[in-house]
C-alpha cells in the first residue's frame, strides 16, 4: 500500500456513493408503507424465496455444521485480513493481473475511470456488483463520458426505469411483470410493442437487447464473490449468462471487490458454494459459476485488473463486535425473512445495502451518526440471525450500534436526550421505595392515556408512536398482597 | 448411485438427460443438431459428430462466427451429483469458454467416473490455475417475482450426453497449465 497507516482507519466519505440516504430511515418507511403495490409485490416475492429456500436447505444434512464452518473460515479470515490480502496480491499479479489498492469510493472510482479511459474505449458493461454499486461507479463513469451498460435483468430494470436498486440480490423485487413490462415498452430502443407481461417474453426481449452489447463492448466491469488468497483465484456467481459474457468476450476486465470476500484456501470455496446459493436463490446451485486466474492466453480477457476496496471495511474490522457484518457473503437471506424489510423495502433504508445486513453494514461503512436511524430499523425479532448462512449475529450488531449512537450523541450535546433523562430518573424512582410506590399509582393514568390508541402526551409521545401501550392492571402486587 | 441424482437434479432444472454408448454419441448429436452448423474445440473426438452437421473448429474462431452457429459439442471436467452441476476447465476437448456461451444449443458429453458426490469432491479433481466455468441447467433468472425463468443470455438448451466410464479420455492431463488450448 502506498499509504501511511496513522490512527484510526477512515470511513466511506460523504457525497460520493449511495450508503446514505437522503431522509431518516422512518421518514422513508411511512411512505413505503403507504404503497399498497410495493407491499404486494414484496410480499409475494418474499414468500417465494422463502418456501424455496428452505425446501433446498432441508435437503442438506449437514446445514448447521456448513453454517458453523462458514462463520469460522470468515473470522479467521477477518483476523488475518492484511496477510490473506497481501498473499491474494501476489498470486494474481503471478498469473499476469494487475492488483490495485482502493483506500475509499473516490479512488476506486478513479483508478477504474483511469483504466477504462486508457482502453479509449467509451462504453463499458457491467456484470451486477454491490461494490460499484456502493461506490457510485456509475455516475463516476458518466461524469467522465464513459456510458455503463448494466446487464443483469434486474440491475437492466433498475437502469432503464431510472430507479434504485431495493434489494441486494434482485435490485428490481419491487416492481411486478407488469410494471417491467411498462419499462421495456418505454425504454428498450426497437421493442417489440406486442410484448406480453410473460416473465419468459421479458427475458427474451432483454437478451435480444443486450447482445450487441455484449459482442461489441471491449470492456467489462464486474464484482467478486470471492477471491481465493492460496491462488488467486476469483469467482462470480451468477444466473443468466450476463456474467460469463463480461466475463469472457472484452479485451480487459475490471473487477472491483471489497477486501472482505478474500476467503483463505481453494478448498474453502466447498463450504461457500453450498451454502450461498441455497441461502440466496433457493437453488442447489445457481445456473452459472465462473473462475479465473489472472490472465489465460487465448481465452478471456488479456488484461485483468482487480480493484481491492476499503471504503470504511478497516474501520468495521477495528469493532470487534461490528466487524462480523464483513463475513456477509450478500446472499439476501436476511432481508428476505425480515418482518421490516418485506413491509417498507429496500429504498426506505436510504443505502444500496437495506435490510438486516444494511442496517448494521451502513452505518459501520460511514460511521453510526450518517446513518443514525438504521440499528433502530428492526423488531430485534432474530429472524435474520436464524435465515443467515454464515451466522452472523445482526441483533447484537443491532444493539451494539445503538449504544453507540446514545454515546456519540452524549458526547455531541451538552444536554442528555429525553430518553436519557428518563431513564436516569427511572433509576433513581426505583432506588427510592415510596417514590416507587407513588409512581406505580401514577402510572395508573396511562390506563386513560394509552386508550383507543391515542398515544401518551408529547413529550412521550415519541415512545408511543410506534408502539402500543400496555395496560396497566387495576391495582398492584403490592396493594394486592396489602389486602389479604 | 451418484449417476441417478444427477440425473435427477439435472432434468429437475430443464437440462435434457442422454444415456448412450461412446459409440451412440454421434446419433444423439445428429437428433438434435443434424443439418445445423456447430462450434467443436480442436481436441474433441471426432466420432462424436456426426456427417449431418456443419461443424466448425474453434481455431481462434472469430466472434461473430461462434455468435451464428446453431449449437456447441464439448466434453466436460467435472460434474456434481448433489447440485446438478458439469463443470468446463477449457481443456482441449471444451475448448474456450467463449464458444459454449454464444451458441443456443449445448450438448456436453460426460464420462460416468467424471461425476463427483458433491461440491468438496468436486473442487480436489479441479485445477484452479484453468478458467472453469460451473453449468447447472440452461441460462435462467429469478429477476421477475423470483421465480426461475429459464433462457436469457447463456445458451437456452443444454443436453448432457452421458457415456460409460472408460470412453474418451481427455487429450491434455488436467493440472498443466501450459497444455491449456492454444486454439
Amino acid at each position: 500500500m502506498t499509504r501511511t497507516f496513522l490512527g484510526m482507519p477512515a470511513t466511506a466519505p460523504r457525497g460520493v456513493g449511495h450508503l446514505r440516504g437522503d431522509e431518516p430511515f422512518p421518514v422513508a418507511a411511512r411512505r413505503s408503507l403507504a404503497d399498497a403495490q410495493l407491499r404486494r409485490n414484496l410480499g409475494h416475492a418474499t414468500g417465494t424465496i422463502r418456501a424455496k429456500s428452505a425446501a433446498v436447505i432441508g435437503e442438506v444434512p449437514d446445514w448447521e455444521e456448513l453454517r458453523e464452518a462458514g462463520r469460522a473460515i470468515k473470522a479467521d479470515t477477518m483476523a488475518r485480513l492484511p496477510e490473506l490480502l497481501q498473499q491474494l496480491e501476489t498470486a494474481v499479479t503471478a498469473a499476469g493481473g494487475t492488483v490495485h489498492w482502493a483506500a475509499d469510493a473516490v479512488e476506486a472510482n478513479r483508478i477504474v475511470t483511469d483504466l477504462v479511459t486508457a482502453t479509449g474505449s467509451d462504453r463499458v458493461m457491467k456484470v451486477k456488483s454491490m461494490a460499484t454499486q456502493e461506490i457510485g461507479l456509475n455516475e463516476a463513469l458518466e461524469a467522465a463520458g464513459i456510458e455503463p451498460v448494466e446487464t443483469d435483468l434486474a440491475e437492466l430494470i433498475v437502469q432503464l426505469g431510472r430507479d434504485k436498486p431495493s434489494h441486494i440480490l434482485v435490485p428490481a423485487i419491487h416492481r411486478n411483470r407488469a410494471e417491467i413490462r411498462e419499462i421495456f415498452l418505454r425504454e428498450m430502443p426497437g421493442v417489440d410493442p406486442a410484448l406480453t407481461d410473460e416473465p419468459a417474453v421479458l427475458a427474451a426481449a432483454a437478451r435480444r437487447h443486450l447482445r450487441r452489447t455484449f459482442l461489441s463492448t471491449r470492456v467489462a466491469i464486474s464484482g467478486a464473490n470471492f477471491a481465493v488468497a492460496e491462488t488467486g483465484t476469483l469467482a462470480v456467481v451468477e444466473s443468466e449468462g450476463n456474467g460469463r459474457m463480461c466475463l469472457t468476450l472484452p479485451d480487459t476486465l475490471i473487477t472491483v471487490m471489497g477486501i472482505e470476500k478474500v476467503i483463505p484456501t481453494w478448498a474453502d470455496l466447498e463450504v461457500f458454494l453450498q451454502l450461498l446459493p441455497r441461502a440466496s436463490t433457493g437453488e442447489r446451485m445457481n445456473p452459472y459459476t465462473s473462475m479465473w486466474t489472472g490472465v489465460t492466453p487465448h481465452d478471456g480477457p488479456q488484461d485483468f485488473h482487480l480493484v481491492l476496496l476499503d471504503n470504511g471495511r478497516s474501520a468495521m474490522l477495528a469493532d470487534e463486535v461490528g466487524r462480523q457484518a464483513l463475513h456477509c457473503i450478500r446472499c439476501s437471506a436476511c432481508l428476505n425473512v425480515c418482518p421490516v424489510y418485506e413491509r417498507t423495502g429496500g429504498h426506505a433504508y436510504g443505502s444500496v445495502y437495506p435490510g438486516p445486513i444494511g442496517a448494521v453494514l451502513s452505518p459501520q461503512l460511514t460511521g453510526v451518526e450518517d446513518n443514525a436511524s438504521l440499528p433502530y430499523a428492526s423488531s430485534l425479532c432474530g429472524a435474520c440471525f436464524d435465515a443467515c448462512p454464515v451466522k452472523i449475529d445482526i441483533p447484537s450488531i443491532l444493539v451494539h450500534l445503538r449504544a453507540e449512537h446514545v454515546t456519540a450523541y452524549r458526547n455531541e450535546h451538552r444536554l442528555p436526550s429525553a430518553e436519557a433523562v428518563t431513564m436516569a430518573a427511572a433509576a433513581y424512582t426505583m432506588d427510592h421505595l415510596p417514590l416507587y410506590e407513588a409512581a406505580q399509582r401514577r402510572s395508573r393514568l396511562t390506563r386513560f392515556a394509552g386508550r383507543h390508541g391515542r398515544g401518551l402526551p408529547p413529550p412521550l409521545s415519541g415512545w408511543t408512536v410506534g408502539r402500543d401501550l400496555p395496560q396497566p392492571p387495576p391495582q398492584t402486587f403490592r396493594e394486592w398482597w396489602v389486602q389479604r | 448411485m451418484h449417476l441417478d441424482v444427477l440425473i435427477h437434479r439435472l432434468t429437475d432444472y430443464g437440462a435434457a438427460v442422454h444415456r448412450c454408448a461412446d459409440d451412440e454419441v454421434a446419433h444423439v448429436v445428429d437428433a438434435i443438431l443434424g443439418g445445423r452448423r456447430v462450434v467443436i474445440p480442436s481436441g474433441l473426438p471426432r466420432h462424436w459428430l456426426p456427417d449431418t452437421v456443419e461443424a466448425l473448429a474453434d481455431d481462434n474462431l472469430p466472434t461473430e462466427r461462434i455468435a451464428t452457429a446453431d449449437g456447441v459439442v464439448t466434453a466436460a471436467a467435472v460434474a456434481v451429483a448433489e447440485t446438478g452441476t458439469v463443470i468446463l476447465d477449457a481443456a482441449a476437448d471444451q475448448g474456450r469458454r467463449i464458444i459454449t456461451l454464444l451458441p443456443d444449443v449445448h450438448i456436453c458429453v460426460l464420462r460416468v467416473d467424471q461425476i463427483a458426490a458433491g461440491v468438496p469432491d468436486a473442487l480436489a479433481r479441479l485445477d484452479p490455475r484453468r478458467p472453469l466455468t460451473w453449468i447447472s441447467g440452461p441460462s435462467a433468472t429469478s429477476d421477475i417475482e423470483l421465480n426461475r425463468v429459464e433462457g436469457v443470455h447463456g445458451p437456452r438448451n443444454l443436453h448432457l450426453v452421458i457415456v460409460p466410464r472408460g470412453s474418451h479420455h481427455s487429450l491434455d492431463p488436467v493440472g498443466d497449465p501450459h497444455s491449456l488450448p492454444q486454439a
